[in-house]
């Protein structure tokens, strides 16, 4: 049997053996090293949930602490980037990218643009995404939305262990600023991850689970769920195809594209808010280029257009889970184009 | 009681990692007659399509699967009886049968692969049952020890079964040196001192041929037989756009068709199939592992390794084994071979010939193992 990392671990190696393989990485974030800075496993922190636990140990110096000014250590990282490191930075939740906008945004992002492809900036901005944390409304959303719409930008979502490790190791040996967004909810899940160093390709959707009535389109924690649905639908006799997108910029539009060709039902599942999201995005794809497939309306399973609320009561309410996408999943399949009963009168 | 007149179809395993199977056509009606070795159903594993062929002679009296089904190994298929047997008879039969559970047998320690170290490559391999003259299998270009999955739970009813992940291959290491066969040879050298092995016999697919004739021409004392399954090797013409494809492709849609030669029938190439070769292509060093080989055996799009000149020196029993259909390298080089080889042919089998018709190549190489064992023949 191969072997089984949690989320947490399958990233934490990848960092690892990318570091053992190449001196020029180096991770810099907000308690990354450890809380004081304390030697190998002593190592108080090693990020706020313990992603980068131990690195300090093996790397020493080539793992930096910061202070808590994400505008000035994503900057830090996007300068050293462009003159010739590889920097892993960790912005801790991506609820406060607001505060290096700039950076991210006007620097990273068009260096190679504007500097007419002479410039390379090869950054990862690691970040946590998602709500179900209980951690309120400035700690849990999910807004790789605001990535993609961002020419310049690669943006990753990974679903699985084995897909956390392969596109974080792609991202790192990526020429251009990749943001990976981590599901706070994923990290202790498990699965099968080999132990060598693999890549993933950015921009190949990964088709889940196949199947001929409806195409589900899903990211990051609600592939799970979308797989949940799945599984009770099947029992019924539905077959959904389900496919994680994996990364949103690239974009695998031919994967969807084709799967909405075959089945003409579509639910697209995204946890963020549905506003200018990911989930309209897709659907507008899917409007544009296979429109003539669809046998019923694109549906789209999002949150509601509010902050996450701090009440577990309300923000379980608040997110999408199987048992919304089942009974949307429903709704497409009853779809009735015309009415069967035609007047003779 | 009347059980003994009723004969069940059960959910084979093929290979150690299969737990289930999924329940494809039924190729035999319910009330049809079968024969023993009659195509009686499809089922698709996550590794492979397969067919399930009847155990025995009778009349197929239920499908007790329906297509779609997951079936854990073991599980029960289909009953076969003879008309004598009442229909209320075969409802308590199908009622009272239990599965015995497949899950310890796919966990236990005997068929779960181990590494050895020979120099500095780790080589991870997988040794299935118990006997005198052991018989080592060696697979083809990108293909790992599960290529055997088909194989060698039934080889390994008489002789200790060794399945090797190549180097560059599976989870062995991924370094294959300058990539030559000579070099792969010199590497399962070492690999056999390092487990102790007495003398052995070398089944090889493909590529793996290839490694089994230099074995032979080079090693032979160490050899007990050799057993050629659409062997590279004996002649120069080959598919050089499936091999460039196999190399180069890196997303599903391009290896896809590539793949589909490999069988008579395309739609053995199942979607995990395809899966796991494309995550093992994008292991670090696979690409270079496996350019280097293709640099080493290819000159012109053709075979530059060719040991058509060599073969009479081989004195020891050789069995050959090809598909009829065979995309990849051309049936054609299973003739003009020296006098006393044995060869045989499958019809409508491509280059996968070894899963395409495991049954019959399964009783063919394990009789021929045995002739090899009785007659001592060196």
């Amino acid at each position: 049997m191969a072997r089984t990392l949690t989320y947490q671990q399958a990233i934490n190696e990848a960092l690892d053996q990318e570091m053992a393989r190449d001196e020029k990485v180096i991770v810099i974030g907000e308690d990354v090293a450890g809380g004081e800075g304390a030697d190998g496993e002593k190592d108080a922190w090693g990020g706020v949930l313990g992603v980068t636990k131990g690195l300090y140990g093996k790397y020493g110096d080539r793992v930096m602490d910061t202070p808590i000014s994400e505008s000035a250590f994503v900057g830090a990282a996007i300068g050293a980037a462009a003159s010739g490191l590889r920097p892993v930075v960790e912005l801790m939740f991506n609820d406060f990218l607001g505060v290096c906008f700039d950076q991210i945004f006007n620097q990273a992002a068009k260096f190679r643009y504007m500097f007419g492809g002479k410039a390379e900036t090869p950054v990862v901005i690691r970040t946590m995404i998602g709500s179900g944390f209980r951690g309120a409304a400035q700690h849990s959303q999910s807004l790789y939305s605001i990535f993609t719409h961002i020419p310049g930008l690669k943006c990753v979502v990974p679903s699985t262990p084995y897909d956390a490790k392969g596109l974080l190791i792609s991202a790192i040996r990526d020429n251009d600023p990749v943001i990976f967004c981590e599901h706070k909810r994923l990290y202790q899940l498990e699965g099968e991850v080999p132990e060598e160093s693999y890549t993933i390709p950015f921009g190949e959707a990964e088709i889940i689970r196949e199947g001929d009535d409806v195409t589900i389109i899903s990211l990051s924690e609600m592939v799970h769920e979308s797989l949940k649905a799945a599984d009770h639908l099947a029992a019924e006799g539905v077959e959904c195809e389900v496919i994680d997108l994996r990364t949103t910029s690239p974009l695998d539009a031919e994967t969807v594209l084709d799967s909405v060709e075959q089945t003409g039902r579509v639910v697209v599942v995204d946890e963020a808010n549905p506003r200018c999201s990911l989930a309209a995005d897709i659907s507008a794809l899917i409007a544009q280029e296979a429109f003539g497939a669809l046998k019923a309306p694109i549906k789209m399973v999002t949150a509601p257009h509010t902050p996450v609320p701090f009440s577990d009561y309300l923000e379980d309410l608040y997110k999408p889970n199987a048992e919304k996408i089942l009974s949307t999943v429903n709704e497409v399949l009853e779809y009735q184009k015309w009415s069967t009963t035609v007047s003779t009168s | 009681m009347v059980h003994h007149r009723i004969d069940k179809l059960t959910m084979p395993q093929w290979g150690f990692s299969m737990t289930h199977g999924k329940i494809g056509e039924w190729l035999a009606a319910e009330g049809s007659e079968v024969a023993s070795g009659d195509h009686v159903l499809e089922i698709e594993t996550e590794k492979a399509v397969g067919v399930v062929e009847s155990p025995v002679s009778g009349t197929l009296r239920r499908h007790v699967a329906l297509p779609g089904q997951e079936i854990p190994v073991g599980g029960l298929l289909a009953v076969i009886a003879d008309a004598s047997v009442s229909d209320d008879e075969i409802g308590r039969f199908v009622e009272d049968f239990s599965v015995a559970p497949a899950a310890e047998q796919v966990e236990s320690a005997e068929n779960t692969p181990q590494y050895v170290k020979v120099g500095d490559r780790s080589l991870r391999y997988l040794k299935l049952g118990d006997g005198e003259s052991p018989v080592v299998l060696l697979h083809g270009f990108t293909g790992n020890l599960n290529n055997w999955l088909f194989n060698h739970t039934v080889l390994a009813e008489s002789r200790t079964v060794y399945a090797l992940d190549l180097p560059g291959h599976g989870l062995s290491s991924k370094d294959v040196g300058d990539g030559r066969v000579h070099t792969f040879a010199e590497v399962l050298c070492d690999w056999i001192d390092a487990l102790g092995l007495p003398q052995v016999h070398l089944v090889g697919h493909s590529f793996g041929g290839s490694i089994v004739l230099d074995m032979a021409v080079r090693h032979p004392r160490r050899l007990l037989s050799c057993t050629l399954i659409s062997s590279t090797g004996l002649g120069s013409e080959i598919d050089a756009e499936y091999l460039d494809g196999v190399v180069q492709s890196d997303r599903r849609k391009q290896l896809k068709p590539f793949l589909e030669r490999l069988f008579a029938s395309p739609d053995q190439v199942t979607r995990q199939l395809v899966d796991d070769l494309l995550k093992f292509k994008r292991v670090d060093g696979v690409y270079d592992a496996l350019t280097a080989i293709v640099d080493q055996l290819m000159a012109d799009a053709q075979q530059a390794v060719v040991f058509r000149d060599s073969l009479d020196q081989i004195a020891m029993p050789v069995l050959v084994v090809w598909g009829d259909r065979d995309r990849i390298v051309p049936c054609e080089h299973s003739a003009g071979l020296p006098a006393g080889w044995q060869v045989k042919v499958f019809e409508d089998c491509g280059h996968m010939v070894q899963m395409e018709a495991a049954r019959d190549v399964n009783t063919l190489i394990a009789g021929f193992l045995q002739k090899c064992d009785q007659s001592g023949l060196r």
